[in-house]
């Protein structure tokens, strides 16, 4: 179990992360899902007693990280994968981090062998590994010290599909013996695979969170129009939360029977109504961070 | 991702966690964080290179000083204070890369997740970085017996209790000043050019400012130090001296870099 409190921290004027609270509970996968720069690192390093809150805190297992000893034997973190030390062999690295935490020589065998990277790329030196590997070792990393909790930020990152399919099994047996797991992602699709709960973040604050099914259910209306500026300002007079999509058209927090009386009374002539499952989570999320990734489009 | 396409082996016991509250409550020993950082030190090619480097230019500086040197220095006490002069320059550039490869090499994200004591961290650095100048005291003064005894005429074994404590003294400032800087700046290069800098810089000014010169033994590291380098007792003032350039060069910026340690954000980018 890991809770969240309140946490902000803030650089000068800027606000990384505003008063972030949610809760991650054990026997689940939550995924932590927004775009690039939303404060997703800065909160979980936060978590990690690696960067300091400026208010608010965060415990892992009812205590603060720096309260637990021996951490490693309890909360697995990986936090960025292009953090080792390049002129160590990847079985080395796992050895340092096996040595620290007083753990038996041959955990290191089984977790490399559990990630998939053999004998021979285990001997090679990690800064001629690829970013899939370097996952891999991360993960191994995480693992090693048989934790309870898992702390993973973008470990998806560079996995091939394949790669993605063998992490969803490995967190999912991973929670099903009652572990619990964090893990970040800028990309929907992954967190649609692997996760169970949903924790939104965009431009440090939560936006949305909860079970992956409620968060599907919640999904409103996309329209097109012959005239989407009218009716944006139509819908958004009617009290209805509206934005415009990054793919054309609306998306809509209302039932599209209600997105069709607005247009009626309007006088404005719709090209498309539906109702939003058919995109799912992917919609939601655009709309939810609509600001944030029309700027990445532009990027 | 060439071998691993097709055979992700699924996820076996090795990932499930252990149940309730049986996780171990002991606290990583002070110890092991040392035999850790030790490791550390050996087990990439750059660390192995550098004490590589500084173990043939020990061996070397003795073995010129005995074509080349002065007959009458061949003793034990010579051929060690010769083999002192290469490590006194780079003990501390390893000390420097003993702390900053944490961050050069971003490595400190893994070391500080595994250990959130960050004191800790950098009291296991300070001893590693001791054992490694101490071991180095054994080789070069081995190495300076195997010479002298090979010269051997004469009165050779000239180098007694003080002599061995005045280099003792030398390589832990050394490798000290090294770890102090490295913790001040967190980054190799600036640490590095800042600890060569500094002792030309100091020169200079001992050179050319009068005032400054006649007070450098209070101020100046290699002043102070440089009674440590002779056979004759240190008198009372010289050892304020040492004391006051210790605290200066070593104690202070190692206080300082502590303290931006504990404040400082672990990050990678």
């Amino acid at each position: 179990m890991i809770e969240i409190q309140g946490l902000t921290r803030t650089y000068g004027t800027t606000t990384a992360v505003d008063d972030v609270t949610f809760t991650v509970e054990p026997g689940r996968v939550t995924g932590f899902l927004g775009p690039n720069g939303a404060g997703k690192s800065t909160t979980m390093r936060m978590l990690c007693a690696l960067t300091r809150p400026t208010s608010g805190q965060s415990l892992v297992l009812g205590r603060r990280y720096e309260e637990i000893p021996n951490p490693g034997r309890t909360v697995g973190v990986l936090l960025d994968a292009q953090a080792q030390h390049g002129g160590r062999t990847g079985r080395e690295a796992l050895t340092v981090s096996a040595l620290t935490m007083g753990l038996d020589r041959r955990r290191v065998d089984e977790m490399l062998e559990l990630v998939g990277l053999t004998p021979a790329e285990a001997r090679r030196r990690v800064g001629g590994y690829s970013l899939g590997m370097r996952q891999r070792l991360g993960i191994a990393n995480a693992l090693l010290g048989d934790p309870q909790v898992l702390v993973l930020d973008e470990p998806a990152n560079g996995l091939d599909p394949a790669g993605i399919h063998w992490m969803r099994t490995l967190l999912a047996d991973f929670t099903r013996a009652g572990g619990t797991a964090l893990l970040s992602s800028h990309l929907l699709r992954e967190v649609e695979v692997i996760a169970d709960d949903l924790v939104v973040i965009g431009r440090g604050r939560i936006v949305a969170r909860g079970t992956k099914a409620e968060l599907l259910a919640t999904g409103g209306a996309v329209v097109r129009s012959a005239d989407d500026v009218t009716l944006l300002v139509a819908l958004q007079q009617a009290g209805l939360d509206a934005v415009e999509s990054p793919g054309g058209g609306l998306v809509v927090e209302a039932e599209p029977a209600v997105v069709g009386r607005v247009a009626v009374d309007r006088g404005i002539a719709l090209t498309e109504l539906r109702p939003s499952d058919g995109g799912g989570l992917e919609e939601r999320f655009l709309q939810l961070t609509a600001a944030d990734a029309r700027e990445g489009v532009h990027r | 991702m060439s071998t691993t396409t097709g055979s992700h082996p699924s996820g076996g016991a090795a990932t499930r966690p252990r149940g309730g509250t049986e996780a171990p409550a002991r606290p990583i020993p002070l110890l092991r964080l040392v035999q850790v950082e030790l490791r550390k030190m050996v087990d990439t090619r750059s660390g192995l290179w550098l004490l590589a480097i500084i173990a043939v230019l020990s061996v070397g500086a003795v073995v010129l000083f005995r074509l080349f040197g002065p007959e009458e220095g061949h003793t034990f006490y010579g051929f060690a204070g010769m083999a002192l002069t290469p490590q006194a320059f780079l003990l501390p550039v390893l000390g420097i890369l003993l702390v900053t490869s944490e961050w050069s090499q971003r490595a400190g994200l893994v070391t500080f997740t595994l250990e959130p004591r960050r004191g800790l961290v950098v009291v296991a650095k300070s001893i590693a970085a001791v054992v490694v100048g101490l071991l180095g005291l054994a080789l070069l003064l081995a190495v300076a017996a195997v010479f002298a005894a090979v010269a051997g005429s004469g009165d050779v074994w000239d180098l007694g209790a003080r002599e061995l404590g005045y280099f003792t003294i030398l390589q832990v400032l050394a490798i000290m000043q090294g770890v102090a800087f490295g913790l001040l700046l967190m980054n190799s290069t600036a640490a590095i050019v800042l600890y060569f800098a500094l002792p030309v810089a100091m020169n200079l000014l001992i050179t050319f400012v009068e005032v400054l010169r006649e007070n450098a033994g209070w101020f100046d590291l290699a002043t102070g130090q440089a009674p440590l380098l002779t056979q004759v007792a240190l008198t009372g003032e010289q050892w304020a001296q040492l004391a006051t350039v210790a605290a200066l060069w070593i104690v202070l910026p190692l206080v300082l870099g502590w303290v931006r340690l504990r404040r400082t954000e672990i990050k990678t980018a």
